[in-house]
């Protein structure tokens, strides 16, 4: 029986990858399996190559790991690309048709993959053809099934009679999911249920599409070898989710109250503000229907102004970016600084610099956030590292930013972003609302902004409140918000903003702070979504009785120094994990505590790390036997 | 109690030049909301960077001091918030036609109903009078090196290209004109934009009081300086798109922007172009959000008691294994 599988589907961007891994996903995790999937494309509309690499396992999962179990294939770069990473006893199952193509024809192979792809076929022995590098794979212990999924098109259209099907190339994702589910023995009727709800938004589609996959699925029971593999259904878990990794955010901003959003088009971080567009119109308990405003605006900069305008009308307000939109930000960002305005960014990373890897994985903006801005204000920088944390962190950041009154800088990824997993429901019950010292009534006519007060925050009024009235500017300003530029205002006003980092360190709970998931001699530090390959490989550690002790900080703005020593108390050796080249947050640490990680594990390919990978290096490290810098580099 | 000007007007210290422009624009606006007496806490004043930027201060209702280039932004985000509000936004010609600019073309296009002032004055002051974007080719005022090399924006061919649905001009000196360009403004239902030429006594030596006033031009005849400044509403000009159809919709929109070509000699100032077919901002929203003005985003409850009242219920049971 197998407990732990992964399947990958590739092909050009366009031809419907998402939605095959998106069934297959679907199915397992209705088979009450965990899931944890994962989608690399390249920044292209149509034509280069995307994969979708789905783990499946009985339990709980965080991450991918390094190779795959099932290959489909139904277009030749997809074959060049990742034949070689099927496992021992792994399974392609391929389009057949594409046996000839040579490497030479694929036209989408960046000369650098190609020349490597030519010396690895030459080195063996090879012919450069999809034949060439299927013969090495199957050396290497693949079993290989080959179908002409043409072929499959032809016979369908007669069976239905219908002579438009033979032309549907399109359906080749289906026909590459279902065939793979044939050849699994998975029931179905499972299959059945979720290309009906893969295609629910119009009934003739999802009909053709049904009959396609239920034909390409007794194609391969009838016809493929069985392969021994053998997946028990199980009862699902009570409240599993299968969702989207930018669901978290967006869910979280609908419930905290986030009734502003607007944003710039940037990848990865546009789905969210789709999301929050889709379900604009809220369901109120014991209210009339609410509404999230979502403005798409002409730039960043317009972006985060209007956010700013938003929050001034007392309106839990937000934007949503990536690294190169949140540079233009910063003028902004810095206005609202000394403006004391609550305002959330949510922060999905990408690769840099500049334009970088545009779709791909990366954590290399931490210094970015915690330093970008004009001049010395507070702000708050906030990691999450699953999509179920980010939905309650951004329940609490949205808190944060009106309780301290300050900017708050939410810190996502790609890795997250175009994730797919199973989690727990998430659970309404947790979220509460805190708006600090929003005003919602004015009595007396002496309201002064920035008034003086003993923990340094003022209480806040909103445009349009009677008796509210305030002013604001990017100057330096007196406690009513106008200009000064007295030099003994500006000490109290410097004095009123800055003490709130300090504020902000005693008032955060500790746990929201840091989470120690695990203790250990050696111990690993580390911020973002890298929790879940950390935590899976801490887990593959532990089965070999290896102890590795976890602490993942959330808050790295202002900087917890002091709770971070506690927290390292009890571990010699410190190994900093990032998705990044410097390891940033290594020098974080090494700012704060005077003292340098002993290890640095870094992976900057722009794929996110394997648990994989991070086991070996772990290992090795417990070994002794690591550089102080190890980079990881696995993945297509 | 009635409100007059003097409740609009706040102490703060105006450090201004002597004889600024800005001074009659202020004090027209101070004017316009006493006229049309809306509540102080009702209205917010957002301003851009620079002497202009400084409005917003002495102006005793909310005043957002925003951002060089930025004002529109902030104000957008605030009036589509909280639709209630009068928003007014002033800013430099610099501000809101060189850094600015790309907001303000997409501001056109939004068409929220608020009001946007440019104090206009063709140099950048604050920064000792470099040349602005409507400092006409080859003129080279005073504490500029060389002759300007660049071409001038039109305003208000630029507001109307870009979607603005009210377009007028005003000049700093006639005060009581000025008002009534303003109330209209925000009278209109749309984005309504303001050009008003203020002239910049310590940096633009060209385009002066005098000048305007036609001071260089003697009528041989009376002996009498001649205005370069006219009034469109004392001609037979009419501004307004009376209704939904191309061929009116052209005609009005050419003949306003031909019109704001009009220069050196002849100055026109009032409105050039009203529109109030193309429908605002907030109609757009309400089309998709039905109770959007009853219960905008600056209205709705979202906690009681600090426990969340939005149910995700419905989204949460979608993704339901």
């Amino acid at each position: 029986m197998v407990t732990d599988f992964t399947w990958m589907i590739g092909g050009p961007q366009g031809s419907g990858v998402e939605t095959a891994a998106n069934i297959f996903s679907q199915v397992f995790s209705k088979m009450g399996y965990q899931i944890f999937g994962k989608r690399e494309y390249y920044s292209n509309i149509k034509g280069e190559h995307s994969y979708f690499a789905v783990r499946v396992s009985e339990k709980q999962i965080r991450s991918s790991v390094k190779g795959t179990n099932m290959l489909i294939a139904f277009d030749a770069e997809t074959i060049f690309r990742h034949a070689d990473d099927v496992l021992e006893n792994g399974i392609i199952i391929y389009d057949s048709t594409l046996e000839n193509v040579k490497v030479s024809d694929v036209i989408t192979f960046d000369n650098d993959f190609k020349e490597r792809l030519g010396n690895l076929l030459k080195s063996k022995n090879k012919e450069d053809t999809v034949k060439g590098i299927l013969e090495l794979a199957s050396e290497n212990g693949t079993s290989i099934h080959s179908v002409s999924f043409r072929s499959l098109l032809t016979e369908l259209s007669e069976k239905l009679e219908n002579p438009r099907i033979k032309n549907m190339s399109r359906m080749f994702n289906v026909l590459g999911v279902s065939l793979s589910l044939g050849l699994l023995m998975i029931p179905s009727e499972k299959l059945t249920e979720s290309v009906n709800s893969t295609f629910s938004k119009k009934k003739s589609i999802a009909e053709m599409n049904v009959s396609a996959a239920n034909f390409a699925y007794n194609y391969a029971t009838a016809k493929f070898d069985n392969i021994g593999l053998k997946f028990e259904e199980k009862e699902i878990e009570e409240n599993t989710l299968l969702v989207q990794g930018y669901y978290g955010t967006s869910i979280g901003k609908i419930i905290a109250g986030c009734r502003f959003q607007s944003y710039y088009p940037i990848t990865p971080a546009t789905d969210e503000s789709n999301f929050l567009e889709t379900n604009e119109i809220l369901e109120i308990n014991e209210d009339r229907p609410g509404s999230t405003l979502v403005i798409q605006t002409e730039d960043e900069i317009s972006a985060i102004g209007m956010a700013i305008g938003s929050s001034l009308t007392g309106v839990r307000s937000a934007t949503c970016t990536s690294g190169p939109g949140f540079v233009l930000m910063i003028e902004c960002l810095s206005w609202a600084g000394i403006n004391e305005v609550p305002v959330v960014i949510t922060f999905y990373q990408r690769s840099g610099p500049s334009t970088g890897l545009p779709t791909r994985h990366g954590q290399d903006d931490l210094m970015c956030a915690i330093n970008s801005g004009v001049g010395e204000f507070p702000r708050i920088v906030y990691a999450s590292g699953s999509v179920s944390d980010s939905f309650y962190d951004t329940t609490q950041v949205f808190n944060y930013a009106d309780i301290f009154q300050v900017p708050v800088i939410h810190m996502m990824d790609k890795f997250i972003a175009s994730s797919v997993t199973t989690c727990q429901r998430f659970d309404e019950t947790r979220v509460n609302i805190d708006r600090g010292k929003l005003l919602n009534e004015i009595s007396s006519d002496n309201y002064r902004r920035f008034e003086h007060t003993e923990d340094g925050l003022s209480p806040r009024s909103k445009l349009g409140l009677e008796n509210g009235i305030f002013w604001n500017t990017g100057d330096e300003s007196d406690i009513q918000g106008h200009i000064s530029e007295d030099p003994v205002n500006r000490v109290q006003m410097m004095d009123k903003r800055q003490s709130r980092l300090d504020y902000i360190l005693e008032k955060i709970p500790e746990s929201e702070q840091i989470v120690k998931h695990s203790e250990g001699d050696f111990c690993v530090v580390s911020w973002g979504s890298t929790q879940g390959p950390v935590l899976d490989a801490i887990e593959m550690l532990k089965n070999e009785g290896i102890n590795i002790g976890f602490v993942e900080i959330k808050l790295l703005e202002p900087f917890p120094k002091e709770l971070l020593k506690k927290s390292f108390s009890n571990s010699k050796t410190i190994i900093d994990i990032e998705a990044n080249y410097t390891g940033q947050l290594g020098s974080l640490i090494r700012q704060n505590l005077e003292k340098d990680p002993d290890y640095y594990i870094l992976k900057f390919t722009g794929r996110p790390m394997t648990c994989t990978e991070l086991y070996h290096t772990l290992k090795k490290i417990v070994n002794g036997t690591a550089e102080k810098r190890e980079v990881l580099t696995y993945g297509a | 109690m009635a409100l007059k000007i003097g409740d609009y007007k706040t102490d703060v210290h105006n450090d201004w030049c002597p004889g600024c422009g800005d001074f009659g624009i202020v004090n027209s606006i101070q004017m316009a909301l006493a006229e049309m007496e809306i509540p102080r806490h009702q209205t917010a004043i957002f301003s851009g960077i620079g002497c202009s930027g400084k409005t917003s201060h002495f102006i005793n209702v909310f005043g957002v001091h925003t951002l060089h280039g930025r004002v529109l932004t902030f104000a957008q985000g605030a009036k589509i918030s909280n639709p209630n509000l009068e928003i007014i936004a002033v800013g430099g010609d610099g501000d809101g036609l060189g850094i600015g600019a790309g907001h303000f073309v997409a501001a056109g296009r939004r068409n929220v109903d608020m009001t946007y002032i440019i104090f206009d004055n063709a140099v950048y002051g604050l920064t000792k009078g470099q040349a602005s974007p409507t400092l006409k080719l080859g003129e080279k005022t005073k504490s500029l090196p060389t002759p300007n090399t660049n071409y001038n924006v039109n305003p208000i061919g630029l507001a109307i290209a870009s979607g603005f649905t009210f377009a007028a001009r005003g000049y700093s000196y006639d005060v009581r004109q000025l008002k009534d360009l303003i109330i209209a403004a925000v009278n209109h239902k749309g984005l309504a934009f303001v050009d008003v030429l203020q002239p910049c006594p310590t940096y633009n030596d060209i385009n002066t009081k005098d000048w305007f006033s036609g001071v260089d031009r003697i009528d041989e005849t009376t002996k009498k300086a001649m205005p370069r400044i006219y009034k469109l509403e004392d001609t037979d000009y009419d501004p307004v798109v009376h209704y939904s159809d191309e061929t009116e919709l052209n005609q009005k929109k050419t003949q306003a922007i031909v019109k704001s070509l009009e220069w050196d000699e002849k100055i026109p100032t009032g409105i050039f172009y009203k529109n109030e077919l193309i429908t605002p901002y907030t109609r757009r929203l309400t089309d998709k959000i039905p109770n959007y003005i009853e219960n905008p985003s600056a209205l709705q409850n979202i906690s009681k008691n600090n426990v969340p009242i939005t149910k995700i219920n419905q989204i949460l049971d979608s993704y339901k294994v």
